[in-house]
């Protein structure tokens, strides 16, 4: 039969998350297998190495290493060494605190001096002959990672993090901005065409996440950060309103650092793009439960896009492992697939079938095709290449 | 290794999105191309497997041709027969973000442009040239250059007996920051020091315990003199054995091949080089990516790499975009249209870039982008050719002042070849489309002969033609290079005549013809013909010998002929959109570079 491979967006009702937590750098994972989590339960921890402080010492304290030759690799790399060493206070590995006179040069007929005084509160990492510059390195800083969802530990990776299980309502969108939040589900719009406005919105909102239809209005993502929302969900946005709302254009699809105050979650594309029914539906019935969102987008060879879960423990049946369903993609006859380019933008159909021959498009392209029917039983011809899986 | 012995070749590109497999063979006493598979590159999670994607490529030209290639654990190698097996596999790649660097040295416009230069010449994207003159603090060199976490660095800085503090300090720099390996902490960085000769001990002591640390020569010996071959080579040699050989799946991959894989860029500059030593010219050449622009030019001997790693067709989309500013799009448009809506559609094709134009509308826009990003690609590769900095000035050069204020050396009157690959350019429907999008982001001069890669195989020839010149090229000439004609074009602007033209054609007709500003005409010259030109100017207009004095030239056929552009030198568009807007039209038409009936305008 034939079968095109296309990669297409998750939207389950039921489905078993496992969900990766890991440090950026090794340390130490603080749960134990089987046990409980909630999102805020900080589940590893590390020491993040503290940024390195370049200080021009020998220049601070006129200390002559000017020799710019090669030469100074001999005799004037020792007589430097000497100098430079009769002033520091400190030696290298030391620890020293902001303010802290470091390096001191006495006048030999004065009774002024010149000191050197230490920036940051830190360590001597190293103390360069050459150069007479002194690098400290500031402290190192604790950096905790959270559970993000609530569930059980399913696994410990040894010194770098956990595998956290948790049933739920799994829905991935299109594009995102920020990263992980929590907050309480809240489905503003009564359809999935209905436009998110700002007077929607009020202070019932805070902590919240919210949920529009085909657009967010740039008032009402103004409104949202105001009144302290959590999240965003909706169907698309306008360019401009979500260039003003960040304050620059974003150039490359890779988000998920900006320090904006809620995360956004755009589920079909940019522009008025009316949310898909299958996705309004799973948000509204779960209307005032707990969602987990994170809105880092990568699109790049391994896409990462932004994820909304849902826990439901209420729930006892789920979907088996993400990894074996992500890995058997295809598309035949029947499956139903997102259009997603003009000049069918946003329709869901179901495909026909997948006419083996290159055939020629409008623009005398010629790619592989498919036939599929829209939900208003237009027969139509695409290329594969323009339409997306829904897994349900 | 017995070349005469090589009748069957597979060669492949692992591309950050699709791994694409060659199929060639000896038909007869010549090479050529047989058929093509492609697959997604397997690199990333969840699959974790260059190979997979590979396979999957391979597979699809085993359907197309009954050719049994793969083994359950490779690829078939020698061939057993007719029918089984490959004598020789190549690959390019550039999965997983290609090779990415960070260059240092001592002055941005003398010994960090060198190693820049170097760096793209292997085929690396740049992604910071760090140097002791730029205004940014050590502590934001430091931090950027942990953030970035690059496969290598380039280390130069100092002319022989030159510079001591300068380069120690930014070895001081280097050491500091200790930037992780992209692909575990347990690997050592690949630093390659190219600088100041006298200090290659105290670096080895300074550096060596820290870092995987290669020393070649001064990339920049005296300030006259660049000497980039030892870096390029270290950095290829670094490049397989502490990047490649840790990527997901590429240990397998490499066990695979008869010779090391080559980054992609690299294979692509290879055949750009090969062109301008078959014909003896300068030419430049354009890989229009999804990602990236890489543009390489060999002038009067000299080859120039350069990357734009984010301007592209799919992923970088919307950079384009954001660089060049919309107007800049929509002006190449020949219809109305609201901004607003075109953003949109960007940004989507931005987030879902595997999609395709479906309708003409659609293939004009991504065609005014690719335009674009050609013409921003070439403003930053010029940026990069130019002449070498700061020896004219002498030993008393004080190195703050000399922020690369040489012009580029291309003169683009004097480019023979211009030619094109990548998905948009091979996948254009109508080579008159790729032969416009080149003319108008370029702009050549004078007298260019234009060409395209048919469906992306240059990075395999490249990377064939280290082991097998002579198939490389039968497969290049006959098979991957795309002749689209000869383009003669009027440096000047002003209104009335340009040029009167004889031209006579293979089949004996002489054609008179005169050429008035602001037009471009097409004269169809097949493939493999040939046509005498006289070209007589006027005053204003210059085709290669002076405004106003006659020329004569030899043009090529191709799939599009010859190309009349006397559109003007700089080309500039009416400012009115209405006017505009019609002139493209009455352009696009000259050429009928897209299908009549079109309600435009």
């Amino acid at each position: 039969m034939a079968q095109a491979y296309t990669p297409g967006l998750k939207r389950k009702k039921l489905y078993l998350v496992k969900k990766r937590r890991i440090l950026p750098i090794p340390g130490k994972v603080l749960v134990k297998k089987g046990e409980k989590v909630t999102p805020t339960t900080i589940v590893a921890t590390t020491m993040v190495p503290g940024d390195i402080q370049m200080m021009p010492m020998a220049s601070m304290l006129d200390i002559d290493i000017s020799t710019d030759t090669a030469d100074a690799g001999g005799m004037g790399l020792e007589y430097q060494k000497s100098m430079i060493d009769k002033c520091m206070l400190k030696k290298e590995g030391e620890e020293v605190r902001a303010n802290e006179i470091i390096a001191r040069k006495k006048h030999v007929l004065s009774i002024f001096r010149k000191e050197c005084r230490c920036p940051v509160n830190g360590k001597i990492e190293f103390i360069s002959y050459t150069t007479g510059q002194l690098a400290i390195r500031e402290r190192p800083k604790e950096q905790n990672l959270n559970a993000h969802i609530p569930g059980i530990v399913a696994d410990v990776i040894p010194e770098q993090g956990v595998v956290i299980e948790t049933p739920a309502t799994y829905i991935q969108g299109i594009f995102g901005i920020s990263g992980e939040r929590h907050g309480e589900l809240t489905v503003l719009s009564k359809s999935p065409e209905e436009i998110l406005t700002a007077d929607r919105i009020g202070s019932e909102c805070t902590g919240k996440i919210l949920v529009g239809g085909s657009l967010v209005q740039g008032d009402a993502l103004k409104r949202a950060a105001e009144v302290g929302a959590k999240g965003i969900i909706v169907g698309g946005i306008e360019c401009k309103d979500l260039r003003d709302f960040l304050g620059y254009e974003i150039g490359v699809a890779i988000t998920g650092n900006e320090e904006t105050a809620l995360t956004l979650i755009i589920t079909e594309g940019y522009g008025k793009m009316r949310m898909s029914q299958k996705t309004f539906e799973l948000l509204e019935e779960s209307d005032g439960k707990l969602a987990c969102i994170d809105g880092t987008t990568h699109i790049r060879a391994g896409v990462i896009r932004p994820e909304i879960i849902i826990p439901r423990d209420d729930l006892e049946k789920y979907a088996d492992s993400q990894d074996k369903e992500y890995l058997s993609g295809g598309i035949g006859p029947g499956a139903i697939v997102r259009i997603i380019r003009e000049p069918y933008f946003g329709y869901i159909a179901r495909v026909v079938s997948l006419p083996p021959e290159l055939q020629t498009l409008e623009t005398e392209s010629k790619a592989r095709v498919l036939e599929a029917e829209l939900e208003d039983g237009r027969l139509v011809v695409v290329p594969r290449a323009n339409v997306e899986m829904i897994e349900e | 290794m017995d070349l005469d012995h090589l009748r069957v070749m597979l060669a492949t590109d692992c591309g950050s999105t699709t791994s694409k497999a060659r199929f060639f063979r000896k038909i007869g006493n010549e090479y050529r191309f047989v058929a093509s598979g492609e697959a997604p590159t397997t690199v990333e999670a969840p699959y974790e497997d260059v190979t997979m994607g590979v396979r999957n490529a391979v597979r699809e030209v085993e359907e197309l041709t009954g050719h049994k290639i793969l083994a359950p654990g490779g690829i078939i190698s020698p061939s057993r027969s007719e029918n089984e097996g490959v004598d020789l596999y190549v690959t390019t790649s550039s999965a997983g973000g290609g090779l990415q660097m960070v260059c240092t040295g001592v002055a941005r416009a003398m010994t960090a442009e060198s190693a820049e230069r170097a760096a793209l010449g292997a085929g690396a994207i740049v992604m910071d040239v760090v140097s002791s003159d730029e205004q940014r603090s050590s502590f934001d060199k430091i931090k950027k250059m942990r953030a970035q976490r690059p496969d290598m660095i380039l280390f130069a800085g100092g002319t022989d007996g030159g510079s001591v503090q300068h380069v120690m300090g930014i070895g001081e720099l280097i050491k500091m920051a200790r930037p992780q390996h992209r692909l575990g902490a347990q690997f050592k960085l690949p630093v390659v020091y190219a600088g100041n000769r006298l200090l290659r001990d105290r670096i080895k002591q300074f550096l060596g315990e820290d870092f995987a640390l290669s020393v070649v020569d001064n990339i920049r010996p005296t300030l006259d003199t660049e000497v980039v071959g030892p870096s390029r080579d270290a950095i290829h040699e670094l490049f397989m054995e502490h990047v490649m050989s840790h990527a997901p799946g590429y240990d397998k991959l490499m066990k695979w091949t008869d010779v090391s894989i080559m980054p992609t860029p690299a294979g692509e500059g290879i055949m750009f080089q090969t062109i301008a030593k078959m014909y003896q010219a300068n030419v430049i050449g354009v890989g229009l990516g999804g990602a990236t622009t890489n543009i390489y030019s060999i002038f009067d001997g000299k080859f120039v790499r350069s990357v734009s790693a984010n301007l592209g067709m799919s992923y970088s989309i919307s950079n384009v975009l954001k660089q060049t500013g919309i107007g800049n799009i929509t002006r190449w448009l020949p219809f109305e249209s609201d901004e607003n809506v075109i953003i949109n559609k960007l940004r989507n094709k931005m987030i879902r870039p595997t999609t395709i134009p479906q309708t003409l509308e659609d293939l004009v826009i991504e065609h005014a982008v690719a335009r674009e990003a050609l013409r921003m690609g070439f403003i930053h590769h010029k940026s990069i050719a130019r002449p070498l900095s700061g020896f004219a000035k002498g030993a008393q050069l004080d190195f703050g002042s000399v922020w690369g204020e040489e012009e580029s050396y291309i003169d683009m009157m004097k480019i023979g070849w211009l030619g094109g690959t990548g998905g948009l350019l091979s996948h254009a429907p109508r080579r008159a489309q790729s032969a416009l999008i080149l003319l108008d982001g370029f702009q050549v001069e004078g007298i260019v002969n234009l060409i395209q890669d048919s469906v992306f195989m240059m990075p395999h020839l490249g990377v064939l033609s280290t082991v097998h010149p002579k198939a490389a090229m039968e497969i290049f000439e006959k098979d991957c290079m795309v002749r689209l004609g000869t383009c003669l074009a009027f440096r000047g602007n002003g209104q009335g005549k340009v040029a009167s033209l004889r031209i006579n054609m293979p089949d004996g007709r002489t054609l008179d013809e005169e050429v008035e500003s602001g037009t471009i005409k097409r004269i169809p010259l097949g493939v493999g013909e040939k046509a005498d030109i006289e070209i007589n100017p006027t005053r204003r207009f210059d085709i290669g010998s002076g405004g106003g004095h006659r020329f004569s030239a030899k043009a090529e056929g191709g799939e599009v002929g010859i190309i009349i552009d006397a559109r003007g030198r700089p080309l500039t568009l009416p400012e009115n959109a209405s006017d505009r807007r019609k002139k493209l039209i009455e352009w696009y038409g000259a050429l009928e570079a897209y299908p009549k009936g079109l309600q435009w305008g």
